[in-house]
Formats: structure tokens, C-alpha cells, sequence
């Protein structure tokens, strides 16, 4: 069982060791380890029921794994909820987008992490601070560029698909410090926006924030990836770097079709 | 392949020249449509439109229906569902129902009497365990649906049933006399006071009431915790993915609802005088709650709907009662009336909900 990294001349930032995670008989994750080097973007690939999603929601605290370590900055971390991920610095977006449909974008911004007003208002009448919340939504949305906004205070519900993922893209990298985790942030969007979403995972990059993306979007993996975590069958089957192998490579590897030098299929 | 060997976003060359607006916000057009997304931002205006349409027509068809001691008698004939009704809309709002409310009022009130005139423990203190037992169980509603993921209708029908046995087995079916909780415990009956501005009645329980609501409205609209609770009735899984702890949400809202049902029972010994465990509100306190609700445009689904609209809704209630006993109709036509207010409110609640679309 070669589980193949390379380039480890750093430490990683995020390192995960033999996540298992079961669900009744089902294995999502099997023996899966896992390596995110500080300042890349790393693609994370693989066929639909690989366990992508389960890697990615263990490594954000929506699940708890049964088996293995996750260490965070060299020390071990585990977390309970998504809280506690984030409480680290590791923001996600979520396929689903976690967003409350009824509440406005400025709320659902703050989700869980609320400006109260200063002063006794907010010690002892818990006020929220609106305007402060509001302002600053509205600068994440302009700096993301990804839309125009009238009205900050529009329920998330009167958005397209499209916006919605851009307040969801624009709630992560403006809280993530330490990892932002990116699950299919493109799949809804029209191709000028994917592009902007391209761009502003390059700008939290430029900013030395590591990156965990997971995308069917092969031209988009290629492009952005520094380095590709190719999952197979609940574990890392190999991580590539995309300038040595092509997208027919990729798939090839992540299908079964074709194995990587020094690989053995797991039995 | 051969296209791989090319940079991978060629094919997004097609895009040089084409416009560079991205996805932008449309202004909403067409009257209907401005209505609707009005009413999605404000759902009590609908509650509020029909009270004040049902005031002008009584107004109109009986003439000493706009005195002064009419509308005070409605208030105090709503404070007890009004405060029940706080309970139920923040149940209602998370997505559940509580069928106990009626049920632990009654308790509650049982409890206070009884630690007072069976066990001997001054009223005020007698009171305070009242509150503290209805928070209990409360509690428990909340922890069985939170924990242990049982529907809150079948929670609440078994704590129901329950309490209510509970209630009739702990008191004897005994009631309290009026003028022994006078003589003996009068901190029992303080809500039953009132002011009496111009010689016009007013309950100290209806500005407790009203108190409660304001406080309500102002949790729920300017604290985290408020919008948690408007997240967790909206899509439970989205709040606890964006960092809500959803369980802990669903307990403190059931415990609360729990802490205002035993206020409701305070406040019963008031209004009524006595304590007594058979008091219709145990059986009617539910269903006239959640119409309350219902009719000020809370959704059953969750997530939708303020506090103030369920204040309307109490004061619509008690205005068809009150109105159509003036003009004097048969007593049938206001629960007639309050059928069709019902279906009317789910259907309009229905209909604004399709703004997001």
C-alpha cells in the first residue's frame, strides 16, 4: 500500500494519517492519508463515491472519523463539529452551500461567529451589530466581484444558484486563516463566473492561505492545482503534479483504467 | 488526446469580447410580484391587515364595540393564549409543534399552589419552583427531540397526555379557592391586579403580555441566538454545517417554551382566581396557541414568520369572539370564521414563500 507523496521538504500544514470512516457496511474512507503543503492549492479528484466528500468533511469537522489523526500545524487536532474546524482557521464550502435560505446575506455570512454591538448593549443585551456585519459583508461581496449587490439584507432564497455560491465562496475567504476548503465551487456557475472564482482562489493563495479544492472541472483543476490528490476507493491512490501527466492521465488514474508508476491497486 | 496538450482554459477564449457583467440583482417588476416580496420581508403585515379590516367592520356594525372597556376586555381574554402563543412560535419557528403547552400551564399553576398551600412554602418562593418545573419540562420536550430524534408532534402528545395525568394524580383533583389563595398567597393572583385608568380595567398580566412579546420579538430580530433559531427551523442541516449547534438551539427553544407555558399558568391563577387542575386551558390551550400562530403567518415549515404576527393574530381571535358577540351572532360563527382564517393564512404563507422562486 504505497500511498505516494512528494516534494516533502516542508512540513504539511494539514496531515491526516488513517482516516477510516464506516457507515454501516459501507467503507468511505479506507486507511485514507492526506497532505495539504502551506500556500498550495491542492485539487482533490476522484470518481463519484471515492469518498471525496467524507475526506473533505472530516478534515472540516462535519464528520467524525472512526480511525486515524489529523494534525494541524504539526499538532494533533480533532473536531467535534464544524465549529471547531473553523475555531482552527478552516473554513469550508460545502456542496450544499449551508446557507439559511430565509436569512439575509449578511446573516448567513456570520452564521455562528455574530458581531454583537459594543459597549452594554451588547455585553448584556446581546444586540447584534447590523451595520458593522453589514458593512462588512458587502465589502467581501465587491472584493469577490462576483456580483452586484442592491440589497444586502435580500434573503439568500431571491438569489441564483450562481450567487448564492459566490456568497458562500465569499463567506469562506473571508474567515478561512488557516485552510479554505472548496467543495465543487464552480459546478453552478456560468463560465464568467467560474473564472471569477478561479481568480479569487488564486488571491486567498497570493494571501498564503492553503487551498483544498475539489472539482469534477478537469480544465479548472489543471489550471489552478499546484498539486492533485487523486482518490480512489476510499483512500489517496497518488498525488501528481499537472504539469507532468494530462487530464486523460488523470482520469485514467482516477477510473482505474490505468495505475501510476510505483502504485499497486489496493487490493 | 490532442486537446490536452493545450492550455487548459482555451476554450474559454470565446469570452474575449463578451460582456463583462457578471450575475447582477433585477429589479422586481409588476405590482403582484413587489407585494409578494413585501410580504416575504414583513410577514405580519398580513395578520395586521385582517385585524384591522375585522376592527373597521365591527366598529361599523356595532356601535359600542370601539369603548374603551371593550377592547381591554379582549386583551385580557387573549393574555393567556398570547403568552402561550410566545411558546408556541418559537417551537413553530424551528420547525416543530408543541401540543404540551396547555399542559404544563396547567401544572405550573397546580405546582404553585400546591407547594404553597399543601407544603407550606411562601408563595414567591412557590412561584419560583413553578417556573423552574415548567422549564423542566420543557426541557425534556426539547431533549427528546434534540437527542433522542423523535418527532416534536408524538414528543408532545405523549408529554401531553402525560403531564396532564401527572397534574390530576399530584393535585387530587383538588382545586384552590380564590379566597384562600387571597387570604393565604396573594403573590399567586399578582397578575390578576389592574390599573384602572378613567375607571377602564386593565390587567397587569395583559402589559405582561405585551411585555413578553416586545422582549421576544427583540431576541428573536437582534440577537445571534435569535437568528440561530430562525436558521435551525429553516434547514437544520445548512445551520449546523455553517457552525449553528442546532441541538443545544432546539433544547434552550423547547426549555424556553417551557419557562413561558409556566408564566401562562402564573398568570391563569390570576385571571381565574383559583388553581384548579381541571382548567380548560390544559385541554384548548394547545389548539387556541397554535391558531394564534397560524393565523399571524408563522410557518409550520419553519423559519418564517415574527412574533408580533403571532400578538395580531391572538388580538384577531379575540376580536372575531368579542365582535360577534355584539353584534349577537350564534357563538358557532366565530370558530366558522377562525377555520376559514387558518386555511386562509397557511395558503398566503404558501403563496409568499414562492417569492424565492
Amino acid at each position: 500500500m504505497d500511498q505516494k507523496g512528494f516534494g516533502m521538504t516542508q512540513e504539511p500544514l494539514l496531515k491526516a494519517r488513517g482516516l477510516v470512516k464506516r457507515y454501516g457496511k459501507v467503507t468511505a474512507l479506507d486507511h485514507c492519508d492526506f497532505d495539504l503543503m502551506p500556500g498550495e492549492i491542492l485539487a482533490v479528484i476522484g470518481d463519484n463515491g471515492a469518498g471525496k466528500s467524507s475526506l473533505i468533511k472530516a478534515l472540516s469537522g462535519a464528520v467524525q472519523p472512526d480511525e486515524g489523526e489529523i494534525t494541524l500545524d504539526g499538532k494533533p487536532v480533532s473536531f467535534g463539529s464544524p465549529l471547531d474546524a473553523r475555531a482552527h482557521g478552516i473554513e469550508c464550502v460545502y456542496q450544499t452551500l449551508a446557507m439559511s435560505p430565509a436569512l439575509s446575506i449578511a446573516d448567513n455570512m456570520f452564521m455562528g461567529r455574530e458581531l454583537r454591538k459594543p459597549g452594554i448593549m451588547g455585553s448584556l443585551l446581546r444586540k447584534l451589530d447590523r451595520p458593522a456585519m453589514e458593512k462588512f459583508a458587502r465589502e467581501k461581496l465587491n472584493e469577490l466581484g462576483l456580483m452586484t449587490i442592491q440589497n444586502i439584507n435580500q434573503p439568500v432564497e431571491t438569489l441564483s444558484g450562481g450567487q448564492r455560491q459566490g456568497v458562500a465562496v465569499a463567506r469562506a475567504a473571508a474567515f478561512g486563516s488557516k485552510v479554505v476548503i472548496l467543495d465543487e465551487p464552480t459546478a453552478a456557475l456560468g463560465v464568467k463566473e467560474s473564472r471569477r472564482v478561479l481568480e479569487l482562489i488564486r488571491d486567498v493563495r497570493a494571501r498564503g492561505i492553503p487551498i483544498i479544492l475539489i472539482s469534477h472541472n478537469m480544465p479548472h483543476v489543471f489550471e489552478v492545482a499546484d498539486r492533485i490528490h487523486i482518490h480512489r476507493l476510499g483512500r489517496r491512490l497518488c498525488v501528481i503534479k499537472p504539469g507532468d501527466y494530462s487530464m486523460s492521465d488523470a482520469v485514467a488514474f482516477m477510473t482505474g483504467a490505468k495505475l501510476p508508476e510505483g502504485v499497486s491497486e489496493a487490493a | 488526446m490532442p486537446s490536452d496538450v493545450k492550455p487548459a482554459n482555451t476554450f474559454e477564449e470565446g469570452l474575449k469580447g463578451a460582456s463583462e457583467r457578471v450575475a447582477e440583482f433585477q429589479e422586481e417588476k409588476g405590482l403582484l410580484k413587489r407585494v409578494q416580496h413585501w410580504l416575504h420581508q414583513t410577514p405580519s403585515a398580513v395578520p395586521l391587515f385582517v385585524l384591522i379590516v375585522a376592527l373597521v367592520v365591527f366598529g361599523f356594525l356595532s356601535p359600542n364595540f370601539f369603548k374603551a372597556a371593550t377592547l381591554s376586555t379582549i386583551l385580557q381574554q387573549i393574555a393567556i393564549v398570547g403568552i402561550l402563543g410566545c411558546a408556541q412560535s418559537l417551537v413553530i419557528l424551528t420547525a416543530g409543534i408543541d401540543l404540551s403547552v396547555g399542559a404544563i400551564a396547567v401544572f405550573s399553576s397546580v405546582l404553585m399552589g400546591q407547594m404553597s398551600f399543601r407544603y407550606g412554602i411562601p408563595a414567591p418562593l412557590a412561584i419560583g419552583i413553578g417556573l423552574l418545573l415548567g422549564t423542566a419540562m420543557g426541557f425534556v420536550n426539547g431533549w427528546l427531540v434534540a437527542k433522542v430524534k423523535l418527532p416534536p408532534f408524538i414528543v408532545t402528545l405523549g408529554t401531553w397526555q402525560i403531564l396532564l395525568a401527572s397534574n390530576f394524580i399530584f393535585s387530587a383533583n383538588e382545586t384552590i379557592r380564590s379566597s384562600d389563595i387571597a387570604k393565604d398567597a396573594p403573590a399567586l393572583q399578582f397578575w390578576g391586579q389592574s390599573i384602572q385608568p378613567g375607571g377602564i380595567k386593565v390587567l397587569y398580566a395583559v402589559f405582561l403580555m405585551v411585555a413578553l412579546v416586545a422582549i421576544l420579538a427583540y431576541i428573536l430580530r437582534h440577537t445571534a441566538w435569535g437568528r440561530h433559531v430562525y436558521a435551525v427551523g429553516d434547514d437544520p442541516d445548512a445551520a449546523e454545517l455553517a457552525g449553528v449547534r442546532t441541538k443545544r438551539v432546539l433544547i434552550e427553544v423547547y426549555a424556553l417554551a417551557g419557562f413561558f407555558c409556566a408564566i401562562a399558568g402564573w398568570v391563569m391563577i390570576g385571571r381565574f382566581g383559583s388553581v384548579s387542575p381541571t382548567a380548560s386551558t390544559g385541554q384548548l390551550g394547545n389548539i387556541q396557541s397554535i391558531t394564534a400562530v397560524v393565523i399571524g403567518g408563522i410557518s409550520l415549515f419553519g423559519g418564517r414568520g415574527s412574533i408580533v404576527g403571532m400578538f395580531f393574530g391572538a388580538l384577531i381571535v379575540g376580536v372575531f369572539e368579542m365582535g360577534l358577540k355584539m353584534v349577537g351572532t350564534d357563538p358557532q360563527w366565530t370558530f366558522f370564521l377562525i377555520g376559514l382564517l387558518i386555511i386562509l393564512a397557511v395558503a398566503v404563507d404558501q403563496w409568499i414563500r414562492k417569492a424565492s422562486a
